[in-house]
């Protein structure tokens, strides 16, 4: 029970810290002021989440490593993070879409686990779940200005649709953790959440005159610790300070 | 023997770092004192956002605060649930956000609808509501951006949360 748990945090926990360390390399970097301050504040919500969840990981091990550990300190393979989060900024447009595929998860997952038997995940998606409300609004109505905006944003998002779609069905992904869990402490069962989450993005990239590619290939991996490419760099720089000096603080 | 009322009173001039206007209690962050044996205190804080960088130096001010009254053995928890909510801040603390410039909590938006109307929030300086949102992240997690169309002056406005 308690391996499966920590596993389950982790995949949690890395989530959050994965996708917010991608969203803090837009620090000083936005298109407009208030964007740049957007994107980091998520960024911000993301790291004070993973926070909380990497130091219960810490807990339920019992071996004394603190979430900060957790964050700096472990081999690319044991990060559970799905491929999605990984996956480069690369324009405005493009964050803004991987950021709204993950928002309607997460707002959907935590409505769910809030009602976990599990008390210390149920109180830590309680709060995560008012700042993820504020996050999906604002990815929402990006996807729609930016998809139903001038001929090349449209283009662009496009594009990038085609390029991440890919990544999505990876975030319903169940083993054998999610199974035993649902279970035990009523964690949220993610063939439901898929359908919430298709009926939510359908309707937005309908207002934002997408079209979801037909070519349907999906990659997982993720979750049990096989990266993309992407993973390695941004663990270079993540764990740069810890690795060079290790057990620094200030 | 000191008592949890004279606690509260000493953590009232304790400060929220990124709004200093504001005392914890003003905030309602402060969820209980608990007095676990001889001169032993349990204080439990609750974050505004999860990622609140000011907690850290909020535990270190409580303690650095009631050390000056003598009590060293204080234990900081930080509790999530309850989540906190703005309608935890006092009413003393809407009126010093008001003098400070930052405009307090109006009402809630329902977020899931896009494109809504933002919230009509009276400038904190010459109260008109002729106001226009710039952003709905501020400077802190806890504000959203906006401008007075009157007289053109830009303010935070400390966003409803609940």
């Amino acid at each position: 029970m308690k391996e499966k748990l920590l596993n389950y945090v982790l995949r949690l926990g890395d989530d959050s810290l994965i996708l917010g360390q991608r969203l803090a390399e837009w620090c000083g970097h936005g298109p407009i002021l208030e964007e740049d301050i957007a994107l980091t504040n998520i960024s911000l919500d993301l790291i004070g989440q993973a926070t909380s969840l990497l130091n219960y990981a810490g807990e339920l091990e019992g071996k004394g490593r603190k979430g900060d550990d957790f964050a700096f300190l472990r081999l690319e393979k044991e990060y559970v993070n799905c491929l999605l989060v990984e996956q480069v900024n690369g324009h405005f447009g493009n964050t803004v879409l991987r950021q709204f595929f993950f928002d309607v998860f997460r707002k959907n997952l935590f409505e769910s686990l809030q009602n976990s038997s599990d008390k210390h995940l149920a109180a830590i998606a309680e709060k995560s779940l008012k700042e993820t409300k504020y996050h999906l609004k604002h990815s929402s109505e990006w996807v729609i200005r930016l998809g139903d905006g001038t001929e090349e944003s449209h283009l662009k998002m496009q594009e990038s649709l085609n390029t991440l779609w890919r990544y999505t069905d990876e975030l319903f992904y169940e083993d054998e953790v999610d199974t035993y869990l649902k279970e035990q402490i009523s964690v949220p069962d993610l063939s439901q959440l898929k359908n919430s989450w298709k009926e939510y993005v359908d309707n937005i990239l309908k207002q934002a005159n997408l079209i979801i590619p037909t070519n349907n290939w999906q990659f997982q991996g993720g979750r049990v610790g096989r990266h993309s490419e992407q993973m390695g760099f941004i663990l270079a720089e993540l764990q740069y300070m810890q690795r060079t000096y290790p057990n620094m603080e200030w | 023997m000191v008592t949890r009322a004279q606690i509260y009173d000493w953590l009232e001039s304790v400060q929220d770092p990124e709004v200093p206007v504001l005392s914890i209690i003003d905030l309602g962050i402060v969820r209980e004192v608990k007095c676990l044996e001889n001169n032993s205190w349990e204080i439990s804080i609750t974050p505004t956002y999860s990622g609140c960088p000011a907690m850290r130096v909020i535990e270190e001010g409580i303690k650095a605060k009631l050390s000056i009254h003598g009590l060293t053995d204080v234990h900081v928890l930080s509790v999530l649930s309850p989540a906190w909510t703005t309608d935890w801040l006092s009413d003393n603390g809407r009126k010093k956000l008001k003098e400070y410039g930052i405009a307090p909590p109006v009402n809630e938006v329902d977020k899931s609808v896009l494109f809504s109307v933002p919230t009509p929030v009276p400038c904190p300086l010459c109260d008109t509501s002729n106001t226009k949102m710039i952003s709905q992240f501020g400077s802190t997690s806890c504000k959203a951006h906006y401008q007075c169309q009157e007289c053109l002056e830009p303010f935070d406005y400390f966003k409803c949360l609940k």
